[in-house]
């Protein structure tokens, strides 16, 4: 049994990757820096039940996305259940490949990357139904398993195979949206809708 | 392994969720498979933009506000 004094201690590194995700799901900052303190609160009184030498990180993670549905889904009435069309393999590197590179040395595709503005690339993950939101997250910015996630999200490994294939595919499409919106590639480019 | 074999493993040969076996034949692929290679290099890239981008530092304000409520301060 984990001991409450070590609670702090042990549980405020993960203060930032806390509120990153709780930005992305909440989409509000106010409202992400809300979730995290209800987060710390509810897993300080529970740390008694944390298991010492088992997974904190998921475990704090397991609580913050338990809140984030109680609270905030409660009171937008999200739906549960969401579907996403399926994107061919390679999505953007197929469509940014074919492009000439400006600084050839570099290629197209670093050249388009690194043109999107950070505050697109939040926008565009933001973007995403929920569900697919919070697995290319967890996975993709903050490194968990495929077993974490499905431990965080309490649905099976399978679902979260697919969510993350079809979030990541999906959040390239928008990308690709977004380079054409902002001028990033040249015009007459294909959209994603067709 | 062919492309398509590849391509369609891209995601949990990047996730490190696949077994030694199959990992080995996507690797022997790439070696062999230029466009394969830049196709897997990209979507490294894009993953570590996306990782980069959506990395935010918590404000001191609620560093502080829950060090507080810890009984921390």
């Amino acid at each position: 049994m984990a001991d409450q004094a070590d609670f702090a201690e042990l549980a405020m590194p993960f203060m930032s990757g806390l509120y990153a995700a709780a930005l992305r799901m909440t989409r509000n900052p106010s409202d992400a820096e809300d979730l995290v303190q209800e987060t710390y609160l509810r897993a300080y009184r529970g740390f008694g039940g944390f298991k010492a030498g088992t997974n904190l990180k998921a475990w704090l993670y397991k609580i913050l996305t338990n809140t984030f549905i109680n609270i905030y889904r409660a009171k937008k009435r999200r739906p549960q259940q969401e579907t996403l069309d399926d994107v061919e393999d390679f999505y953007l590197y197929r469509r940014i490949g074919g492009l000439e590179a400006v600084d050839a040395q570099k290629g197209p595709e670093n050249e388009v990357l690194d043109a999107i503005p950070e505050a697109s690339i939040k926008a565009a993950l933001e973007d995403l139904p929920e569900q697919f939101r919070m697995a290319v997250m967890l996975a993709d910015v903050e490194g968990f398993s495929y077993k974490e996630i499905a431990e965080i999200m309490d649905v099976p490994i399978g679902t979260v195979m697919s969510r993350l294939h079809r979030g990541r595919k999906q959040l390239q499409r928008r990308l690709w949206d977004l380079a054409i919106e902002r001028g990033l590639v040249p015009s007459g480019s294909t959209p994603a809708g067709d | 392994m062919d492309c398509d074999g590849a391509i369609h493993r891209v995601y949990h040969y990047l996730d490190g969720e696949i077994t030694v076996w199959k990992r080995r034949a996507i690797k022997r692929h790439l070696d062999d498979c230029p466009p394969c290679a830049d196709g897997f290099e990209f979507e490294i890239e894009l993953r570590r933009v996306v990782a980069v981008s959506c990395t935010e530092e918590a404000p001191a304000e609620l560093r502080h506000r829950i060090g507080q409520a810890l009984g921390l301060e």
